[in-house]
Order: C-alpha cells, then sequence, then structure tokens
C-alpha cells in the first residue's frame, strides 16, 4: 500500500511482543546493516531476543519449565 | 479417458471404505453401506482414506476419474456418514474445557524443552527422518493454506481482509517461486523427495490423512468456519518455534539451502500470521459473530489432539 497522507502507513502497538508495520519497509539496525522486507505487515522485534532481529521470530513468548503451564500440543 | 494424466493415481485400497469409494470413482463397482462408516474406527487407516479421497476431489481430481464425480449425491452420501463418524469422535476426543483466551494462552508460552517431532529432528534427527517427516507432510504441504482459502466468502470486514492477506503471503505474494507450495516442493527436491503432487499419498499414515481431513472438513463446510479459523490460529501460533527447531535440524544434517529456506521463511512469516491471526481473523470473527467463540476454540483443541497424534505415531516409528 502507497505510504501517503491519506493512506499513512499503519503500525500498531501491542502489549508485547512486536511492533507490526505495513510493509514493505527497509529498516537500518544499529550496527548500520540494512533490512528489506515487502511482507504485507512485518513485525518488528521489541524484545531483542529475535534470532532473526529486526524481525519478530517468537523469541518474546513467556518460557515454561517441564510440568509447568497449561497443557498444549508438544510439537 | 483423456490421453494425459490429469491428477494423482488413486491410491490403494486400505479397507472396505477406501475400497468402496476408489472402486466406485474408476466406475468398476458399488459404494460402501453407509453403515459400513458407522462402524469404522474414525481415525483409522481406511476411513481416513475413503474420506481423503472424496476431499481430493475438491482440490486436484485424480487421474481417470470423471470430474463431475466431485458433486455426485451418492458419493456425498456416503461421504458425510464418514464424516459424521470423524466429527463425532473429535468433538468427543477433543472437548472445548477452556475459554478461547485460556487456550489461545496455552499455545502462546513456550516450552524451554519439548518433547515433540520438532524437538527430536532439532537434536537427533537424521537425514532419513526428515526425509520421511516430508514425505508424510508433502500430503498437506503441496496443497499448503489451500484448504484455508475456502473461509474467504464466509468472512466479512477485518476478519477478512486479514485473512486474505495472510493467505496471499501463503500463495507468494503474487510470485509463483515463492508460493508455500512450491517452496516445499524446493525442500523436496533438497531431499532427494519427488515433488509430483499426490506422490506419497500411498505411503501416507492415518494420523497424517487425519490431519489433512480435519482442514478440508472445516473448510469445506460454512458451518464449521468459526473451527477452520481455529485451526488456522492454531497453525500459524505454533509454526515459528517449531519451524526454527526444523531449520536448525535442516542446516545441522546439510539437507539443503531451499530445505532450510521453507522453515526460515515460516518462522519470519509465522510470526507476523499469528499476529494477524489473534487480531484480526478471530478478533473480527467474534466482532461480526461473537457465538463463535466455542467453535473457534474446538478446532484449536482437535488440531493439538490431531496434531499430538501424528507425532506420537512418527516417534513411536523412529524410535522403534
Ligand atoms: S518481539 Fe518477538 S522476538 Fe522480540
Ligand atoms: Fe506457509
Ligand atoms: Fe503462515
Amino acid at each position: 500500500m502507497p505510504n501517503t497522507p491519506e493512506h499513512p502507513c499503519r503500525i500498531t502497538l501491542g502489549d508485547e511482543g512486536p511492533l507490526l508495520v505495513e510493509g514493505p519497509v527497509e529498516v537500518t539496525c544499529a550496527d548500520g546493516s540494512v533490512a528489506v522486507s515487502d511482507r504485507f505487515v512485518v513485525a518488528l522485534c521489541m524484545c531483542r531476543r529475535s534470532r532473526m532481529y529486526p524481525w519478530c521470530d517468537t523469541s518474546h513468548r513467556r518460557r515454561t519449565k517441564p510440568g509447568e503451564g497449561p497443557r498444549r500440543s508438544a510439537d | 479417458m483423456s490421453p494425459h494424466r490429469t491428477g494423482p493415481s488413486l491410491p490403494r485400497a486400505r479397507g472396505v471404505l477406501s475400497a468402496g469409494v476408489t472402486g466406485y470413482l474408476r466406475d468398476e463397482g458399488a459404494l460402501p453401506d453407509p453403515d459400513a462408516a458407522r462402524n469404522a474406527d474414525p481415525y483409522g487407516d481406511d476411513l481416513q482414506l475413503a474420506l481423503y479421497v472424496c476431499y481430493e476431489l475438491h482440490y486436484r481430481g485424480f487421474d481417470g476419474v470423471r470430474p463431475e464425480l466431485e458433486w455426485d449425491p451418492p458419493l456425498l452420501a456416503v461421504r458425510a456418514a464418514m464424516e459424521d463418524r470423524f466429527l463425532t469422535a473429535l468433538r468427543h476426543d477433543a472437548p472445548v474445557e477452556s475459554s478461547l483466551d485460556e487456550v489461545l494462552d496455552g499455545l502462546l508460552v513456550e516450552p524451554v524443552r519439548g518433547t515433540g517431532v520438532s524437538w527430536f529432528l532439532q537434536d537427533r534427527g537424521e537425514l532419513r527422518h526428515l526425509r520421511a517427516y516430508a514425505a508424510q507432510r508433502s500430503l498437506y504441504h503441496l496443497k499448503e493454506a489451500d484448504p484455508h482459502a475456502w473461509v474467504l466468502p464466509r468472512l466479512s470486514g477485518r476478519a477478512k481482509a486479514g485473512m486474505a492477506a495472510i493467505e496471499y503471503d501463503e500463495f507468494g505474494g503474487g510470485r509463483a517461486d515463492r508460493v508455500h507450495a512450491q517452496l516445499f516442493a524446493d525442500l523436496m527436491t533438497d531431499l532427494g523427495l519427488d515433488t509430483t503432487y499426490g506422490r506419497y499419498l500411498d505411503e501416507g499414515c492415518a494420523p497424517m490423512l487425519t490431519l489433512v481431513n480435519l482442514m478440508s472438513l472445516f473448510g469445506l463446510h460454512r458451518r464449521l468456519r468459526g473451527a477452520l479459523v481455529g485451526h488456522f490460529a492454531a497453525v500459524e501460533i505454533t509454526s515459528s518455534p517449531a519451524s526454527r527447531r526444523l531449520a536448525d535440524a535442516m542446516k545441522r544434517t546439510g539437507a539443503g539451502p531451499a530445505a532450510e529456506f521453507f522453515y526460515t521463511e515460516h518462522v519470519e512469516a509465522d510470526a507476523v500470521h499469528e499476529q494477524v491471526v489473534r487480531r484480526d481473523v478471530i478478533g473480527g470473527l467474534l466482532e461480526d459473530e461473537p457465538g463463535l467463540a466455542a467453535d473457534i476454540t474446538f478446532g484449536i483443541t482437535a488440531t493439538s489432539f490431531v496434531e499430538d497424534r501424528l507425532g506420537d505415531r512418527l516417534l513411536t516409528d523412529w524410535q522403534a
């Protein structure tokens, strides 16, 4: 979607997890490296734990130890 | 009969239901009695294969099978009896005992150590395990996101826009070489597998057939649109962490760049899809139809149940 005054780029902030930004985007990281994505929405990592930084890889999720937390699929 | 192949070959039968259905499709025999469906193992090879064959008529069909049989009333009656057996069993075995929010929260925590298939493959998977895994999963991934497209006309507003946007991404964002089903075919090539659609149907184990049938069942019936959305959410939410483990397995075994890329692409894409499916697809659908919360929850619990059975089956085979 073009980024115009009538259709500004939409950014969504949640309680936790990534910042959602309408793509395509070009992101310049602190070390000067540049990441580009043309996905319809990108998820920018805010927790800095992602192995695919600057993109979120769900590493922000709460971790549970064995026997703790709700039942879920083992996969 | 057409001179060129029009789809995959019909599979070998695994019992009376699948023998009856495949024979009927070849114009060679009578349909099975619907009573045979009522008494069959709902997750067994025979019923699941027969149901899979019925559903495949809505995707690509089979070589030598008349396309009109997709909407053949006697065949649809047998299919309905099998669907009833399957859905009744699922509702019993994957009951909705918690609220949608609780079930979603359960999917959104990640164990420090898990025991499922993706953990096994990450830690100890050899190429032979990865090949066996990909051959099974090819029953779905070579038509990845197709069953979910059927829900689009049944959604509106935010839910429809969100679902269509995710599907567009699944279908490569307008580029044929980026269609996720194509990325999976590329993975199969890296692993030395045959990428022909339907090639591994005869090898498909009952739990894998069950998983694909779950999607087709939810996708084809408008009344199950809530369950389809719940199923899709469960897949998207659990995909990123599992895809990371599988990408690591592909890397460690030297499976090849396309094999690794299929999973790294899913780590990144599904971290986005998960957000959009929760906010817009589930959020939008519940705004439009608040009464569907229990069905969405059922779609999630049924998916976990069926995925767990598949994982147990694969791990049992590999650890025997
Ligand atoms: S916000 Fe998701 S991994 Fe950092
Ligand atoms: Fe995908
Ligand atoms: Fe996805």
